[in-house]
C-alpha cells in the first residue's frame, strides 16, 4: 500500500470533514434549540463565499497585501452572513414559532430557493474563479505533497473554532443559557432567559461558522457558483444526522466520518460515486441507528 | 402585592380559566387548591406570561404585567417552581442553580447563596457535579425549589411540590417552604392537590373548580368547611 497516497487521502478527508463540521454546527445547534432543520443553512455558506469573492475582488484593485485582503474579505463575509442568518430567522422562522413544525420547514426550503435564485440573478450562473490570496507557508515544504497551505489553514481554523465554541458553550453564561433553552425552552423562560435572544445568537454563531467554511473551501477549490451551498448543505446535514442531530460533538464526529469516507471511497473505490457515499451513509444510519452516533433518544414530553 | 383581576385564558377554543380573581399580600402564604384539570397550573403559567391571557388584568406592585414577556416578569421578582420540577436534565446541579440566578450579576452573592443552598440541602452539595436528570424525585424537587430561590424572588410560585414524593419528603419540602416564608419574608403562592398539607401552612386559600374560583377564605376556616372536607380532604 502506498503510504503517501493514504496520507493524502486521510488529510483530504480531514479537510472535507472540517468544512462539513463548520456547516453542520449550524444545523445541529439550530435543531437543538428550535427543532428546525434549517434548509437555508447551505445558502449562508454560499453567500459567505460570494461575499468574500466580491470584497476580495474589489480590494485586489488596490495595492493591498494579499494576505490582508484575504483576512478582511473573510471577516466581512462572516459578519455579513451572520447578519443574513439573524435576519432570516426573524423574517422566516420567528413568526412560525408556534405553528406546526412542517410550516417552518417549508419556510426554510423557500428561503433556500429564494437565496439561490437571488444570487443567480444578481451574479451569474457561471463558475467564477476564486483567487488564492495566500502565500505558501515555508514550514509546510517537507509535506507539500499531501498537505497544502489552504488545507493546513482549514484544519487549523476548524480546530480553533471548535475550541472557542466549546469554551463558549461549556463555561459562559450565554452558553449555559443555550443548553438550558435546548433542554426545556419553557423552563428557560421561567428562570428569566430571553429565549428570542438565545435563538438569534444560535443563528448568528451557526451562520458565522458556515461562512468561514465557505471562504476557506472556495479558497481551496478555487471557484464558486450559486449552487455550491446546496450540495455542501445537504452533506453537512447528513453529517449532523450521522453524529446525532442536536449534539455538537456529534456533528463534528459525523463530519469527520463523512469526510474520511468520501475521501477514501473516491481514492480506493471510484470517484464516480463521490456524492453517493454521503447518501449511503445516511440510509445506513437511518436504518440501524436513527438517533445518530452520539445522539440521545428523544423523549417526547407529554 | 399581586392582583389577578378577572382573567380568562383559552387553549384554542377551550376556556381554561373563567374570570379568575386572586390577590396576594406581601409576606403571605396563599394556596390554590383544586382537582386535576381545574386550571391551577394554567393560572401560574398565565401569571408568568407563558400562556397568554385573553381578558382581565394582572398587576404586581401596581405594575401591569398582563402582557409582559416571561423574562421581564422574572426580573420583577417572581419565580416559579413548575409542576413536574422541570430540572434541566443535562446540566449539573451547580449549573441548574446558576441558571436560577440567570438575571443576577453579583458573582459574590450568587456564590454565597449557592453555599447557603448546600447547607440547606446537603444532598445537593454531595451531587453538585452530577447531571440534574440523574437525581431522585425528592432531590429534583429540592433542586427545583433551590433554583427558584437563587433568583431571590419576592414572590415564589410553587406548582404541586408534593406530587409523586414520599410522605417524609413532602413533610420536609413543606417545612422548607414555611421557613423561606418566615425567614426570608418571601411571599408564597402554593398550588396543590394535597389540600390538607397546603391549608395547614397557608394563611389563606382559594378553591378552583373547572376554571372558576368557587370559594375563598382563611386557611383554617377552609380546613373545617364541610364542602372542602368532602371534596378535597377525603373526610
Amino acid at each position: 500500500m502506498n503510504l503517501e497516497y493514504f496520507f493524502s487521502l486521510f488529510l483530504g478527508g480531514m479537510t472535507r470533514g472540517s468544512i462539513y463540521a463548520l456547516i453542520a454546527l449550524g444545523y445541529t445547534m439550530v435543531y437543538g434549540i428550535i427543532k428546525l432543520i434549517n434548509f437555508a443553512h447551505g445558502e449562508i455558506y454560499m453567500i459567505g463565499a460570494f461575499t468574500a469573492l466580491i470584497i476580495g475582488g474589489a480590494l485586489s484593485l488596490t495595492s493591498m497585501n494579499p494576505v490582508a485582503i484575504f483576512i478582511i474579505a473573510a471577516i466581512v463575509a462572516i459578519v455579513y452572513s451572520a447578519a443574513y442568518g439573524y435576519t432570516i430567522e426573524k423574517i422566516a422562522y420567528k413568526p412560525l414559532r408556534n405553528a406546526p413544525r412542517l410550516s417552518a420547514l417549508i419556510s426554510a426550503i423557500g428561503v433556500s430557493i429564494f437565496l439561490q435564485n437571488y444570487v443567480l440573478l444578481s451574479q451569474t450562473s457561471d463558475f467564477l474563479p476564486f483567487p488564492n490570496l495566500l502565500p505558501e507557508f515555508g514550514f509546510l515544504k517537507p509535506v507539500e505533497n499531501f498537505l497544502s497551505t489552504t488545507q493546513f489553514l482549514i484544519l487549523l481554523s476548524t480546530a480553533v473554532v471548535m475550541i472557542l465554541l466549546t469554551i463558549l458553550i461549556k463555561f459562559t453564561k450565554m452558553g449555559k443559557a443555550m443548553r438550558a433553552t435546548a433542554q426545556d425552552q419553557q423552563m428557560a423562560q421561567l428562570v428569566g432567559i430571553n429565549v428570542n435572544r438565545v435563538i438569534s445568537m444560535t443563528f448568528i454563531i451557526g451562520s458565522a461558522t458556515a461562512a468561514l467554511g465557505g471562504v476557506l473551501i472556495t479558497t481551496h477549490i478555487g471557484q464558486i457558483n450559486f449552487y455550491i451551498g446546496f450540495i455542501a448543505g445537504i452533506k453537512a446535514f447528513v453529517a449532523a444526522v450521522l453524529g446525532g442531530i442536536g449534539s455538537i460533538p456529534g456533528a463534528v464526529l459525523g463530519s469527520f466520518v463523512l469526510g474520511l469516507t468520501e475521501s477514501f471511497g473516491t481514492g480506493y473505490i471510484s470517484s464516480d460515486y463521490e456524492d453517493a457515499f454521503a447518501f449511503i451513509i445516511l440510509i445506513l444510519i437511518l436504518i440501524f441507528k436513527p438517533s445518530g452516533l452520539l445522539g440521545r433518544k428523544e423523549n417526547e414530553k407529554v | 402585592m399581586l392582583k389577578i383581576e378577572h382573567i380568562s385564558t383559552y387553549y384554542g377554543n377551550i376556556q381554561a380559566l373563567k374570570d379568575i380573581s386572586i390577590s396576594v399580600s406581601e409576606g403571605e402564604i396563599i394556596t390554590l387548591i383544586g382537582a386535576n384539570g381545574a386550571g391551577k397550573s394554567t393560572t401560574l403559567m398565565s401569571l408568568c406570561g407563558i400562556v397568554p391571557v385573553r381578558s382581565g388584568k394582572i398587576t404586581f406592585d401596581g405594575q401591569d404585567i398582563t402582557t409582559m414577556t416571561p423574562d421581564k416578569i422574572v426580573s420583577l421578582g417572581i419565580s416559579q417552581v413548575p409542576e413536574g420540577r422541570r430540572i434541566f436534565p443535562l446540566l449539573s446541579v451547580k449549573e441548574n442553580l446558576d441558571m436560577g440566578a440567570f438575571l443576577r450579576n453579583d458573582k459574590e452573592g450568587i456564590k454565597r447563596d449557592i453555599e447557603y443552598i448546600y447547607t440547606l440541602f446537603p444532598r445537593l452539595a454531595e451531587r453538585r457535579n452530577q447531571q440534574g436528570g440523574t437525581l431522585s424525585g425528592g432531590e429534583q424537587q429540592m433542586l427545583a425549589i433551590s433554583r427558584a430561590l437563587m433568583a431571590k424572588p419576592r414572590l415564589l410560585l410553587l406548582d404541586e411540590p408534593s406530587l409523586g414524593l414520599a410522605p417524609l419528603i413532602v413533610q420536609q419540602i413543606f417545612e422548607i417552604i414555611k421557613k423561606v416564608n418566615e425567614e426570608n419574608k418571601t411571599t408564597v403562592f402554593l398550588v396543590e392537590q394535597n389540600a390538607n398539607m397546603a391549608l395547614k401552612i397557608a394563611h389563606r386559600g382559594y378553591v378552583l373548580e373547572t376554571g372558576k374560583i368557587t370559594m375563598t377564605d382563611n386557611a383554617d376556616k377552609l380546613l373545617s368547611n364541610e364542602d372542602v372536607k368532602k371534596a378535597y380532604l377525603g373526610i
